[in-house]
C-alpha cells in the first residue's frame, strides 16, 4: 500500500514511542539521570593526622602549649589536617584585598611543602613556622632563599627573581601611589642582582646570598622584627 | 578494623590456647604493652558541656581524633581535660559512635553542619548506620545539587568579559544571555519577533479567503496571496538560517553545540525551506514536499529560548522519561488487552464497526481516556460489559504515572525559581564582598592617616580610641611591610584616578580584583607633593581630605555615590579642633565577618585567619591634630 506522507509521519512516531517503551523493559540503556553515574559515594578526603606533641617539640622549637594553639587553629581552618594549594591560595589572598595574591600564595605553598606533595601537613606549617620565628639567621636567610629559588637548584636566577618579584608587585593592586608601572619589577630585580651577585655570573648562590644579607644592617635589623609573631 | 571487635580481641586471643597442641612451631613473643592496664575515665569537655567517657571507648577507633594521639593538641593541662570548640549537640552524636559503633545522622541538623563535624573528629560519613544512610544521602543530594545550582548560578552570569574576548565570545556571551549588551537584546527581541510571524504565518495560510474574482470556491489565503507568503517565509527562513551559522560560529565548542536540542531544532525548523529549493516540480515528489511543510511548525519550540517555562516544560518531560513510559507501557498493554477482547466480543454482530483489532484500537483509545466520541459503540451485551470495564480501568492506568510527572515539574520548578532568585541576589552578594574588600582596605588607609603607623605613637593622642582589634593591628602591619618592601604605597580608588591622570603612562594594569575605579569630584590635580587624600569610607558620612603640610589645610568635601551632602568647611593649619570632633558613638560597626583569633592566647600566625576581616565604620569625622604630620613617603 502507499503510504501517504502524513501516514509515514504518525507510523514514524508510533515506531518511537515503541522504543520509548523499550526502556521499560531495559533492553536499551536509557540516559539515566541520576542513578549510574554517581551511585559510589565519593570517598571522604584523605585524611591526615599529625605527628605526637613530642616528636614535634623535638623538631621544632615551640612550647607544648604553643603547638597545642597552633594546632587548634589549624585544624579548625582544615578539618582534615591537609592544606592544598587552592584552599591555601584563598586564605593567603584575603589578607591582601587590593591585589591578586594567588602567584605569590602559590610559591610562598611551594616553600612550606617541603616535601612537594602538593599539600601542607601540620607538621610541615609547623616546622616552616619553627624556621621562620625561632630559627637563627642564617635559618631565616636560607628560608627566604629557598622561597626564591623556584627549582630548588641552589641559585637563583634572573628569570626566578622577576617571577617572584613580579608576583609581590601584584599584592600591591592597582591603586598605589606612585602607581606601578611595568617595569618596576625588573628594576627591582636588577637592583637585587646588583646587590647580591658578586661574581657578577648572572645567578646569586646561597653563599652570596646570605654573606650579603649578613653585611647589610637594614636586613638584619627587620629579621627580628618578627619573633613575636606567634 | 570495624569497632566492637576491639572489645573480643583479649577473648579472640585468650582462645588461641586452643592451638597450642597443634602448633608446629613455637608461638612468637606477644607484644609488650607499655601503657597502664588498668582504664580511667577522660573528661570531654565540648564548649562547656562536660561529657565523660573511658578511654578504651576513644580508642576503639584508632584512626579518629579522638582515638588517637592527635586529642593531645588539645589537652587542657589546667583543668586535666580535653577541650573542644566544637558544638556540644553534635558532639553527642560523635560520642555515641564511639560507644555503641553506629553512627547516626541527626535529621534536624544541617548536613553541611554535620559533615563539618564529622570531618573534624576524623570520621567518615559512610559509616552511618543504615538506619539513617537513606535520609543522610537524599540530603546530601539535595544541598550538592543546590550548590552546583548556585556555582553555576555564579559563574554562568553576568561577570563582565575579561577586556581581551575574542569576538567569538563575546558573540557567544551575547547570544546566551542576551540583557547584557543592548545590540544583543534587539536582536533577542528580533528573533522572536520573527518566530511569531512565521508561526501566525503558517497559520494564517490555511484560513480560507474570500475567493478572487470570477471564481466560486473559497481559496485559502496561502494561494491567494502566494507571493507575500512566500516573501515573508523566506524573509524568516533567512533570518533563522542566519541565526543558527551565528551560533554555530560563536559557539565554543561547536560538535557540543550542533547536538543540543536547540540547533536540533533550528536546524528541523529550516530544512524544510531548503529541501524545497533543491527539489525538483515532480509530481510525486511534491506530495511529500507537502508533507514536510508540517514541520516549519517546529519553529513555535525555538520560543524555548525565549520562554522559560516552555524550558522547565521540557526538562520535565526529560526528568519524568521512565514515568512516561511506564505510562504508555502499560497503556498500549491495556489496549491491545481490551482491543481483542472489543472486537472478539463484537464479531458476532452484523454491520459492525469493530472491523478489526487495530480499529478496535481506536475505540480503546477513545474509553480508557473517558473521551467517548461515539462513533464506535459496542451492540452486543458482552460488548457492553467489557467496554465498562475498559473505561473504568483507563481512568486507573492513566491516573497512577501523573502525580509522579507533577511532583518532577513541582521540584524543577522550584529549582528554577531558586535560580532566578540566586541570580538576582548575586548582585547583592557581589556588593557586600566588594564592600568588604573596601572596608579592609579602606580601615588600612585610615589606619595610617592616623599616624598608626608611626614607630613609636608617643605624641599623636587620636580624640578617639579607635577600637582595633590586635588582628586588625598585625594585619596593617603586614601591608605595611609589603608596602616598604615594593616601595610602593597603598592608595584609594579617587587619589589614584587623580594622580594617574596626570601620569598615565605605562601604569601598570594588574590582574588585581579591585573595583572600576569611579571618577570622584575632583577639583584641583594634584601633584605629587601635595597629596589630596579623599576619603570614602563605605558608609562615611563625611570625606575628609588633607593636604601637606606645607601647604594650607583645606577640608575638601566630595559627594559620595549616596549624595548626602555635608557642611563645608575650612581649616587652617592650626584645625579648629571643635569642627572635627570625632563622634565615637557614632561608630555603626557593621561588622562583616568577626576574624576569630584561633585559640585562647593572642597569638596568630598567618595562614590561619578565617574570615575576611572587614568592618565597616560610620565614622562622622578622621582626623585630629594636624600638628603631627603624617609623612606620606614622598618620592
Amino acid at each position: 500500500m502507499v503510504l501517504d506522507g502524513m501516514e509515514l509521519i504518525a507510523i514514524t512516531v508510533v515506531i518511537g514511542l515503541f522504543f520509548v517503551m523499550f526502556k521499560q523493559f531495559g533492553v536499551w540503556e536509557p540516559l539515566s539521570l541520576d542513578e549510574s553515574s554517581d551511585c559510589e559515594l565519593e570517598l571522604s578526603t584523605v585524611r591526615h593526622q599529625p605527628e605526637g606533641l613530642e616528636q614535634l617539640q623535638a623538631q621544632t622549637q615551640f612550647t607544648r602549649k604553643e603547638l597545642q594553639s597552633l594546632y587548634r587553629g589549624f585544624k579548625n581552618e582544615c578539618p582534615s589536617g591537609l592544606v592544598d594549594e587552592e584552599t591555601f591560595k584563598t586564605i593567603y589572598s584575603q589578607f591582601f584585598p587590593q591585589g591578586d595574591a594567588t602567584t605569590y600564595a602559590h610559591f610562598l605553598f611551594n616553600a612550606f611543602d617541603m616535601d612537594r606533595n602538593g599539600s601542607i601537613r601540620f607538621e610541615d606549617f609547623v616546622i616552616g613556622l619553627s624556621v621562620l620565628l625561632r630559627g637563627s639567621e642564617t635559618e631565616k636567610l636560607l628560608w627566604a632563599f629557598n622561597l626564591y629559588d623556584i627549582n630548588k637548584d641552589g641559585c637563583i636566577t634572573k628569570e626566578e627573581m622577576l617571577a617572584i618579584m613580579t608576583s609581590i608587585y601584584d599584592m600591591m593592586g592597582r591603586y598605589t601611589s606612585p602607581s606601578v608601572r611595568d617595569d618596576d619589577p625588573s628594576e627591582h630585580v636588577d637592583k637585587f642582582f646588583q646587590k647580591m651577585d658578586r661574581n657578577r655570573d648572572g645567578v646569586v648562590t646561597i653563599d652570596e646570598f646570605i654573606e650579603t644579607c649578613q653585611k647589610d644592617e637594614d636586613i638584619m635589623a627587620s629579621i627580628k622584627l618578627f619573633e613575636n609573631v606567634i | 578494623m570495624a569497632a566492637g571487635v576491639a572489645t573480643w580481641m583479649p577473648f579472640a586471643r585468650a582462645a588461641a590456647v586452643g592451638w597450642l597442641p597443634l602448633a608446629q612451631k613455637t608461638m612468637p613473643k606477644p607484644p609488650v604493652d607499655k601503657k597502664s592496664r588498668s582504664d580511667e575515665i577522660l573528661f570531654v569537655n565540648v564548649s562547656g558541656l562536660r561529657f565523660q567517657t573511658w578511654k578504651n571507648t576513644l580508642d576503639r577507633y584508632p584512626d579518629t581524633l579522638l582515638g588517637s594521639s592527635e586529642k593531645e593538641f588539645f589537652y587542657n593541662e589546667e583543668t586535666q581535660e580535653y577541650f573542644f570548640d566544637r558544638d556540644p549537640e553534635m558532639f553527642r552524636h560523635i560520642l555515641n559512635f564511639f560507644r555503641t559503633g553506629k553512627l547516626h545522622y541527626p535529621r534536624h541538623e544541617c548536613i553541611q553542619a554535620f559533615e563539618e563535624e564529622l570531618a573534624f573528629y576524623g570520621i567518615i560519613p559512610e559509616i552511618i548506620g543504615d538506619c539513617c544512610m537513606e535520609e543522610y544521602r537524599d540530603r546530601k543530594k539535595e544541598n550538592q545539587e543546590r550548590l552546583a545550582e548556585d556555582t553555576e548560578a555564579e559563574n554562568a552570569g553576568d561577570a563582565p568579559l575579561p577586556p581581551d574576548a575574542t569576538l567569538r565570545e563575546r558573540l557567544w556571551r551575547a547570544f546566551e544571555n542576551p540583557h547584557t549588551s543592548t545590540m544583543a537584546l534587539v536582536f533577542y527581541y528580533v528573533t522572536g519577533f520573527f518566530i511569531a510571524v512565521s508561526v501566525i504565518a503558517n497559520v494564517v495560510e490555511t484560513v480560507p479567503c474570500r475567493p478572487i474574482k470570477g471564481s466560486i470556491k473559497d481559496l485559502p489565503c496561502g494561494e491567494k496571496f502566494s507571493v507575500a507568503f512566500s516573501c515573508l517565509d523566506t524573509a524568516c527562513v533567512l533570518i533563522f538560517s542566519f541565526e543558527y551559522l551565528m551560533r554555530l560560529y560563536a559557539a565554543p565548542s561547536r560538535c557540543d553545540f550542533a547536538r543540543s536540542v536547540m540547533s536540533v531544532i533550528d536546524v528541523v525548523a529550516i530544512l524544510p525551506f531548503y529541501i524545497g529549493l533543491v527539489m525538483p516540480e515532480n509530481e510525486e515528489v511534491s506530495g511529500a514536499f507537502v508533507t514536510l511543510r508540517v514541520f516549519r511548525v517546529f519553529r513555535i519550540f525555538k520560543f524555548s529560548r525565549h520562554s522559560q517555562g516552555l524550558r522547565i516544560l521540557g526538562c520535565t518531560l526529560q526528568a519524568c522519561a521512565s514515568e512516561l513510559g511506564f505510562l504508555l507501557f502499560s497503556l498500549t498493554m491495556a489496549v491491545i488487552i481490551f482491543a481483542t477482547v472489543m472486537f472478539y466480543a463484537e464479531k458476532g454482530t452484523k454491520g459492525t464497526t469493530f472491523s478489526s483489532i487495530p480499529a478496535s484500537f481506536w475505540y480503546t483509545i477513545v474509553t480508557m481516556t473517558t473521551l467517548g466520541y461515539g462513533d464506535m459503540v459496542p451492540d452486543s451485551i458482552a460488548g457492553k460489559i467489557f467496554g465498562s470495564i475498559c473505561s473504568l480501568s483507563g481512568v486507573l492506568v492513566i491516573a497512577l504515572p501523573v502525580p509522579v510527572i507533577v511532583s518532577n515539574f513541582a521540584r524543577i520548578y522550584h529549582q528554577n525559581q531558586r535560580a532566578d532568585k540566586m541570580r538576582a541576589q548575586q548582585k547583592v552578594r557581589q556588593a557586600r564582598i566588594r564592600m568588604a574588600k573596601k572596608g579592609a582596605t579602606n580601615a588600612f588607609l585610615q589606619h595610617k592617616e592616623d599616624g598608626g603607623l608611626q614607630d613609636g605613637d608617643g605624641d599623636s593622642t587620636p580624640f578617639c580610641v579607635k577600637n582595633r582589634s590586635a588582628f586588625e593591628h598585625q594585619h596593617h602591619h603586614l601591608l605595611h611591610c609589603l608596602e616598604k618592601t615594593t616601595n610602593h604605597e597603598f592608595t584609594d580608588e579617587v587619589t589614584y584616578s587623580e594622580v594617574c591622570v596626570t601620569d598615565s603612562v605605562g601604569f601598570r594594569t594588574s590582574r588585581s580584583t579591585s573595583l572600576s575605579s569611579q571618577q570622584g569630584a575632583t577639583t584641583t590635580c594634584c601633584s605629587r607633593r601635595a597629596k589630596r587624600r579623599a576619603f570614602r569610607l563605605a558608609n562615611s558620612t563625611v570625606s575628609v581630605s588633607r593636604g601637606s603640610v606645607q601647604e594650607l589645610d583645606t577640608l575638601h568635601v566630595t559627594k559620595t555615590p549616596a549624595g548626602t551632602q555635608y557642611p563645608q568647611s575650612r581649616s587652617s593649619l592650626n584645625a579648629r579642633t571643635e569642627d572635627l570632633k570625632l563622634n565615637c558613638d557614632d561608630y555603626t560597626a557593621a561588622i562583616i565577618s568577626i576574624p576569630t583569633p584561633p585559640a585562647n592566647t593572642p597569638d596568630e600566625s598567618l595562614p590561619n585567619s578565617p574570615a575576611i576581616p572587614g568592618i565597616l565604620r560610620n565614622s562622622r569625622s578622621s582626623t585630629f591634630n594636624t600638628q603631627d604630620t603624617v609623612k606620606i613617603s614622598s618620592l
